[in-house]
């Protein structure tokens, strides 16, 4: 039967992996909570940590989403077990869509939160156990200072569709006053494309003329 | 997968009915252009007639009251854009009476077309719903005003199949001077329809939702209403939409109207009962469920129901999977994640609005269908609630 996923993502939203049973009955050492089940998904990861070596020995969730969700935390889940934890934190969402095959691009979003998920665990893990300086915050930063617009409001644009600098605008408002912060979110926004949707799509962007 | 695959989103299309298909076959090669004089236009021109008139009888009104269009979608589309004209245009246009009143529980072709006027300037207006969908009846008369030209509610909504009492709507519009127009295009062939008893000045239809085509509607226009073209340029269809007929089409649309004429009472009792089933399933197999729709005025076919904690286009393609298809009010699929406005427009809860799964019935499904349906369901809703951050299971 024809299915708009591949048989990897299939195989993972009807089997998931590493689910996560009963909190109250498992010791974790991280855990990260992401998402909002208002905006149609949430994620929870917990992560056990060999504390000698710095390395992830196990790794369970749960999640309230769709089928790209599930799949793609399920097989996060697998790709971290045993992995360090700086590793760990440097696995990007198109990693994630690379060992599941294809997603289809409009369901590249909903696939984001399990790796979110990770590194809020990962942090939660370097907090409690005295090592601050080893948490990175995903602070936002104002790019548009005129509308008040992030770069994490930039990244989430993206993730809607926004694939051009109009598109950019009419999502987020973005240089619609001054217009200085039109080459740093042009810049931005090809960085994030390129993060989510490979480096194919971000070269495929036809050039315009927004003057 | 066990069997054949399983159809169960008949508010999305329907399949063709068997002598819809055997009647559109036989007319493939009726090519002549029915706006000739000669005898191959006049073949296509007699047909299309005959399909017009069984449309007519299938809403209680006169052939010459009906234009074929494209789609529903444009037959919503032409009527308020009647409404749209600049006041010193056409006959067509009612001076100083152009605003619109409508629900906001409409199909996007009506809420997006009134959006889009609003913008150019024309007074709109989105009357509230309870939690089951119906038009809150004192919010719309507060709505209409000396302004209002036109009032626009759909009959029977394609997500929650809840039925308006549009003949009490279009009473109390006209007592205030103004048009009524409803989108009846999820209501005609389920359930009866007679445009007289109603007094609807203009009412949708599509072929393709009740087993004829697709790209084909109809539109009814009240004798003596006011009407603009929203295609111009061809005197076809009384010079009310140009453009050459889709003769295979409208002969498809008249056939499907015609064998509602003949099956829709008892299909439709037959397809209550199926529905009762499932509900009962449901009821008895899977805690924490919300009904959607109205528990009584509802289409006989269409239930929306929502398992709190199992996100529903995860619920849909489980199902899916097993051969069965239904559809979702969650819209996770399109890049937004803003779940559908119909259900938020009834109060519910945001979560549960993800949460929704529309079930809608069909001539072609059978007892086994719901047997198959209720095998698999409760397991799937179960697995996906085990893996849900959204759901605990209640403590017995």
């Amino acid at each position: 039967m024809d299915w708009a996923y591949t048989d990897k993502v299939k195989d993972h939203f009807m089997n998931p992996r590493n689910i996560l049973e009963d909190e109250s009955a498992y010791e974790y050492d991280g855990k990260g909570l992401v998402g909002n089940i208002k905006c149609g998904d949430q994620m929870m990861m917990l992560i056990k940590v060999d504390p000698s070596t710095g390395v992830i020995t196990d790794c369970k969730w749960k999640t309230y989403g769709c089928a790209s969700a599930i799949a793609s935390t399920s097989i996060l889940s697998e790709m971290v077990i045993g992995m360090k934890l700086e590793d760990a934190y440097r696995i990007s969402p198109s990693e994630i869509t690379d060992k599941l095959g294809e997603l289809p691009e409009h369901k590249i979003h909903c696939s984001v939160l399990g790796d979110k998920a990770l590194r809020e665990a990962i942090n939660d893990y370097y907090r409690k156990n005295g090592k601050e300086d080893l948490v990175r915050e995903e602070k936002a930063r104002v790019v548009c200072q005129c509308m008040s617009v992030t770069d994490l409001e930039i990244e989430q644009a993206v993730l809607e569709g926004a694939r051009t600098y109009l598109e950019l605008q009419e999502h987020t408002k973005l240089g619609t006053v001054c217009g200085q912060c039109g080459e740093e979110a042009r810049k931005l926004l090809g960085e994030y494309i390129t993060r989510h949707f490979g480096r194919e799509a971000a070269d495929s962007i036809p050039g315009e003329d927004n003057s | 997968m066990a069997g054949r695959n399983i159809y169960m989103d008949n508010n999305a299309t329907t399949p063709l009915h068997p002598d819809v298909r055997e009647a559109m076959s036989e007319v493939l090669d009726i090519y002549g252009n029915p706006s000739s004089l000669h005898w191959f236009g006049r073949k296509a021109k007699n047909m299309i007639e005959t399909s017009r008139a069984r449309v007519a009888d299938l809403i209680g009104a006169s052939p010459d009251e009906l234009i074929f269009v494209g789609s529903g979608s444009e037959a919503n589309n032409t009527v308020l854009s009647i409404f749209a004209c600049h006041p010193k245009g056409c006959d067509g246009c009612r001076q100083g009476r152009n605003g619109i009143v409508t629900t906001s529980i409409e199909h996007p072709c009506v809420i997006e077309t009134s959006k889009c006027l609003e913008i150019k300037g024309t007074p709109v207006k989105y009357v509230k719903v309870d939690r089951y969908g119906k038009v809150d009846m004192e919010d719309l008369e507060n709505s209409i005003d000396d302004g209002t030209g036109l009032v626009s509610v759909m009959m029977a909504n394609n997500e929650l199949g809840t039925i308006q009492d549009v003949k009490a709507i279009a009473r109390m519009v006209h007592e205030k001077g103004a048009l009524f127009h409803t989108d009846a295009v999820q209501a005609v062939g389920k359930i009866p329809v007679d445009v007289r008893d109603i007094d609807a000045d203009f009412l949708t239809m599509s072929g393709h939702k009740v087993y004829g085509p697709k790209g084909i509607g109809a539109l009814y226009v009240k004798k003596g209403v006011p009407f603009c073209p929203m295609i111009r340029g061809g005197h076809q269809e009384m010079g009310r939409r140009a453009g050459t007929e889709n003769t295979i089409g409208i002969v498809g649309m008249g056939k499907a109207f015609e064998m509602r004429f003949i099956e829709m009472e008892s299909e439709e009792k037959r397809l209550m009962e199926l529905k009762t089933n499932i509900i009962r399933g449901i009821e008895r197999d899977i805690p924490d469920v919300t009904f959607n729709g109205h528990p009584e005025d509802c289409l006989p076919g269409t239930l929306n129901v929502s398992f709190g904690g199992a996100e529903g286009e995860s619920v849909l393609l489980a199902l899916d999977l097993e051969g069965i298809s239904v559809s979702t009010g969650s819209a996770c699929a399109s890049g937004s994640l803003d779940p559908s406005h119909v259900l938020l427009a009834t109060g519910l809860d945001i979560a549960l609005a993800h949460d929704s799964i529309r079930i809608s019935l069909g001539r072609e499904n059978t007892e086994q269908d719901v047997e198959r349906l209720m095998e698999v369901l409760p397991g799937i809703v179960d697995r996906i609630r085990s893996i849900s951050t959204a759901y605990e299971k209640k403590a017995l």
